[in-house]
């Protein structure tokens, strides 16, 4: 409930309170924020969902794995910002007293902003409340709807009731839980309001395509239910019906304006708190924003609408304080083009899309074969584009916007605009300012003077231009209009490891392996400058490790080592480290799993099973390291380098040995594999699986090398890997004995240590590999580059002077002081704090982070 | 904890020695209760001392003194900086500001290599 200000700040401060916080609230708090501090302003937001604003436009990314997080706004975050919040639902407003009234709290307001949002509207049908029944509108509705799909056998059907721009967010969102899913429209086509007739039809034959039911020209007439009060279909007013074990209704929004309505404030005859140019509703301390606003007869249900009212109304409010001099901010309506992606369909509908000018004309092409539509509206003279459709294809939305914005008279005949261009033929001239950012309003000039000014990355333009920072759909373009720019201002764009070395990793593997450097200090003074950094300092390191197998942590080679290398552990999100022993093939004794278990117990460590087959130990401290691996050891492990990027596991299934079907022995050969290429470094992680038939229970084929067994022997298959984009790996060689497997693969991953980029998996290496699979086979097979001998003896090298990481580590004494955690205390890490879960430790959840919004630089993996 | 006075406002605070420090790495210590990143830059053969703070306030974990330290190049020149182990973003050595994000900044602490040892000095 409500929090007293924290800030020590007068009484007489005003006080403004905004009344939701959904993102056009997050805006305007953060706009009025930017104008005017905690020191002469008081802000409080009413929050009467339990988070506080979040990215609704990206709702169905919530089902994604990994999930990412919406938040825009935290507790923590408007602590900062002095921004104070209240959570729980506004009942009423006193406009004489001007007091808000939020559960038994009453709230004192100076200036009171209005921007409860919308509800989904959900049609009077009998049945419409039955369990099962659900809307698309929050990230509770979205849990419901998760956790209603869980339970549904895996062959269930979810409907979504309305074929609009929600609705089919909602259908890919039904998509992505696994349900067979279907979309019921009333009107004769989807989204009625966007499209026309045409483009509608491209848009359903794309999602029939998909294996989504599309089904329009359908008025539902009611919810059926079975005897225990579950939704079992929909009947339709036609008499036809449709097997549902899951509905969701996306039928529409309607503005939330019951509060505004009960205080007396004006509101539209079909809802909506009107409000003028300044955003002011009918009482001149009360203002409204977003979707709950009625500005000019029109209800706006986009985002970038709501972005330009909050920046209107801000600007506007600071000066009714008198905290700002007079703004002429005003909301004159917005433009209601957009371009989106709905279930990978791009649409895009811009200026008069339905043709509504008097006398207007149109130019259309509707391709059925690539199922796109195109369509331009004309002025009546032809001259002039008035606005226009694109469905499947909307690369030339900006520079048709543009048209349609600027009303320029046209030089080349319409239909050009919208043909395809010939192969070969050069691209249509982008509009000189074009605009790249709708949400934000950039346009491509503001976009090239950020790049001239100094911007060379996606997030520094970002960070200058505000491009990109709202839904965040043009971000492609802002990277492909930022390497055209770099290249017209001549800078080269280039596969430099970073600023100090000008070569790409496989050529800096060339020259250290040629001139035989054994050391950063030798690599930098020779080929780089300045003082490396976080990148090149663990490639050469990793380069160094490929060549020589040199103990990784001696103390010339200590301080290149990314802190996982640095520790011979994995970095979790407290500081803490993760321990995983190798378990070759996955074979383990009941005394090593009995051994595994005590260390765990002794030392508190939190137990998982990976992926890769071997026991993770979580939540060591870095000073119990070395204790941790002295017990390992003992018990007869090594290190499972589950922290370099090297060989991690080679997963298998029992084989021949017990499984009635299996055809050869899987698991004697993946434990031979993961032994002989243990310690491996690499360019970035390796894994491995072997299967003992064809039904290949070890995943072989999502692996970097992966051998499945056949009754003439083993298939070998390179290239595949899980991750961000799943690949299968590819057949190399077919009936191989394990002998001929085995010189096929030293060749495989040493021509690769040895040519790949950095963090390069070998799956974008062999895509890139020029001639592909059958230039690999003539290098490793064939011999045409005359480097087999070469690369077998660097296998023999690696093979022949490989040992525990872990070993060596406890034998170096003097090196062990680096594990201490503090070089002047012994002392821990008093900030690490664990809770408990299902019997274990976790880390205690952080307080929100301080900053949300900022990217993180690319990371190289998981831990198995 | 020895304590030598140079200055009226500066406590110089002994935290290990030189040698504890490898070239191009960072060390936590322990000042006044206060996590302190230590770091030895060594460029062109000569040793520089940074100290910032030891937490990372994009992921609120205390970890920067395992980063890896490097260079970068600014409008005035070669500059130094260390990259959070966690998710790599980066601060520089001397101002503690977030390469990220300007508004951003780590405490920093005075820093110095006299007679073999590492000091850390407290504003008194």
């Amino acid at each position: 409930m409500f929090q007293p200000n924290r800030f020590a700040v007068s009484p007489v401060l005003p006080q403004v309170v905004v009344v939701g916080s959904g993102m056009v609230s997050h805006r305007f708090v953060e706009q009025l924020r930017a104008q005017a501090d905690a020191a002469c302003l008081r802000v409080t937001v009413v929050s009467e969902e339990s988070r506080l604003a979040y990215d609704r436009v990206h709702l169905s990314s919530h089902f994604d794995q990994p999930r990412p997080d919406l938040a825009l706004a935290t507790p923590a975050g408007y602590a900062e910002l002095g921004v104070d919040v209240v959570f729980g639902r506004a009942t009423s407003i006193n406009r004489t007293a001007r007091t808000l009234q939020v559960g038994d709290t009453e709230l004192s307001y100076d200036v009171l902003v209005l921007a409860t949002g919308s509800f989904p509207f959900v049609p009077p049908l009998p049945g419409k409340d039955a369990a099962g029944c659900f809307v698309y509108r929050t990230l509770d509705d979205l849990d419901a709807i998760r956790a209603a799909a869980e339970a549904l056998p895996t062959s269930a059907t979810g409907v979504v009731v309305g074929g609009g721009l929600l609705g089919l967010e909602a259908a890919g969102a039904l998509g992505k839980l696994g349900l067979k899913t279907h979309v019921v429209e009333f009107a004769p086509q989807l989204m009625p309001a966007q499209l026309d007739a045409e483009g509608g039809g491209a848009l359903r034959r794309k999602i029939e395509g998909m294996g989504i039911g599309v089904h329009t020209g359908k008025a539902t007439s009611e919810v059926q239910v079975d005897g225990a009060g579950r939704v079992t279909g929909l009947a339709f007013a036609d008499g036809s019906s449709l097997p549902a074990d899951l509905v969701v209704f996306s039928a529409g929004i309607r503005p939330r304006d019951e509060l505004a309505r009960s205080s007396g404030l004006s509101v539209g005859e079909r809802g909506g708190i009107a409000i003028d140019d300044r955003c002011v509703t009918s009482d001149p301390a009360v203002y409204a924003v977003g979707e709950c606003a009625l500005h000019d007869g029109r209800v706006y249900g986009l985002v970038a609408p709501g972005y330009s009212m909050a920046k209107v109304a801000a600007a506007s409010l600071l000066t009714d304080l008198g905290l700002n001099p007079a703004s002429e901010a005003r909301f004159t309506g917005a433009d209601l083009s957009t371009k989106l992606k709905l279930l990978g369909v791009e649409v895009g509908s811009f200026g008069d899309a339905r043709g509504a000018t008097p006398g207007a004309r149109t130019v259309s092409l509707s391709d059925n074969v690539r199922n796109t539509y195109s369509k331009l509206v004309l002025s009546e003279d032809g001259l002039r584009v008035l606005g226009g459709l694109l469905v499947g294809d909307t690369a030339r939305y900006g520079d048709l916007l543009d048209l349609s914005l600027s009303g320029t008279p046209l030089t080349v005949p319409p239909e050009t605009l919208i043909v395809p261009p010939l192969p070969g033929a050069t691209e249509m001239p982008a509009t000189a300012n074009a605009l790249i950012c709708s949400c934000e309003n950039v346009r491509s000039e503001a976009v090239c003077s950020a790049v001239a000014g100094g911007a060379r990355d996606v997030a520094s333009l970002k960070k200058c231009t505000g491009a990109g920072t709202g839904c965040g759909g043009c971000v492609p373009q802002l990277h492909g209009l930022l390497q055209t720019e770099l290249r017209r201002l001549g800078e080269t764009v280039s596969n430099h490891l970073c600023e100090h070395y000008p070569h790409s990793r496989q050529e800096l593997f060339g020259l250290i392996r040629v001139k035989g450097w054994q050391s950063w200090d030798e690599v930098l003074e020779a080929h780089g400058s300045g003082s490396g950094c976080e990148v090149c300092k663990p490639a050469v390191a990793s380069i160094l490790a490929s060549l020589h197998n040199d103990y990784v942590l001696k103390p010339q080679h200590a301080p290149l080592q990314d802190t996982n290398d640095a520790f011979l552990a994995n970095i979790q999100k407290n500081g803490t480290y993760s321990v995983m022993p190798r378990i070759p093939g996955g074979e383990v004794t009941p005394e090593g799993l009995i051994a595994i278990g005590e260390v765990a117990r002794k030392f508190g460590l939190y137990c998982k099973i990976t992926g890769g087959q071997r026991i993770d130990l979580l939540g060591a401290q870095r000073d119990d390291l070395p204790a941790i691996w002295t017990d390992l050891i003992a018990a007869g492990f090594e290190s499972g380098h589950a922290y370099g990027k090297s060989l991690r596991t080679v997963k298998s299934c029992v084989g021949q040995t017990w499984c009635r079907y299996g055809v050869q022995d899987s698991t004697s050969l993946a434990i031979r594999l993961e032994l002989r290429y243990r310690g491996l470094r690499s360019p970035h992680k390796l894994k491995s699986g072997v299967s003992g038939c064809t039904r290949e229970c070890a995943e072989a084929r999502s692996k970097d090398f992966g051998l499945i067994a056949t009754e003439k022997g083993w298939n070998l298959y390179v290239g595949g890997n899980g991750g961000v984009t799943p690949k299968h790996a590819l057949l190399l060689a077919e009936g191989l004995s394990e002998d001929a497997l085995i010189t096929l693969l030293d060749r495989f991953l040493m021509f690769y240590v040895r040519t790949a980029d950095r963090l390069q998996r070998t799956s974008t290496w062999l895509e890139n590999l020029e001639g592909g699979l059958e230039y690999l086979r003539a290098v490793i097979m064939d011999d045409t580059l005359g480097i087999c001998a070469d690369l077998d003896a660097a296998m023999q090298h690696h093979i022949g002077t490989y040992e525990d990481e872990w070993a060596a580590a406890l034998s170096d004494t003097a090196g062990l002081a680096r594990f201490r955690t503090f070089i002047n205390s012994d002392a821990r890490d008093n900030a690490i704090e664990w809770v408990d879960e299902r019997g274990q430790i976790r880390p205690a959840p952080l307080q929100p982070a301080l900053l949300h919004g900022l990217v993180p630089l690319p990371m190289a993996g998981g831990d198995d | 904890m020895t304590l030598t006075l140079s200055s009226p406002s500066t406590a110089w605070v002994r935290v290990c020695k030189l040698d504890d420090i490898l070239p191009g790495a960072g060390v936590c210590a322990l000042v006044d209760g206060a996590q302190v990143a230590v770091f030895r830059v060594t460029y062109r053969g000569a040793d520089r001392i940074f100290a910032v703070g030891n937490h990372d306030p994009y992921t609120s974990a205390n970890v920067l003194s395992r980063g890896l330290t490097g260079s970068y190049t600014a409008v005035d020149g070669l500059r130094f900086k260390v990259a959070s182990p966690l998710l790599k973003h980066a601060f520089d050595l001397e101002t503690g500001v977030s390469l990220d994000d300007p508004a951003l900044r780590l405490p920093v602490y005075a820093a110095r290599a006299k007679g073999g040892d590492v000091w850390i000095g407290l504003a008194v």
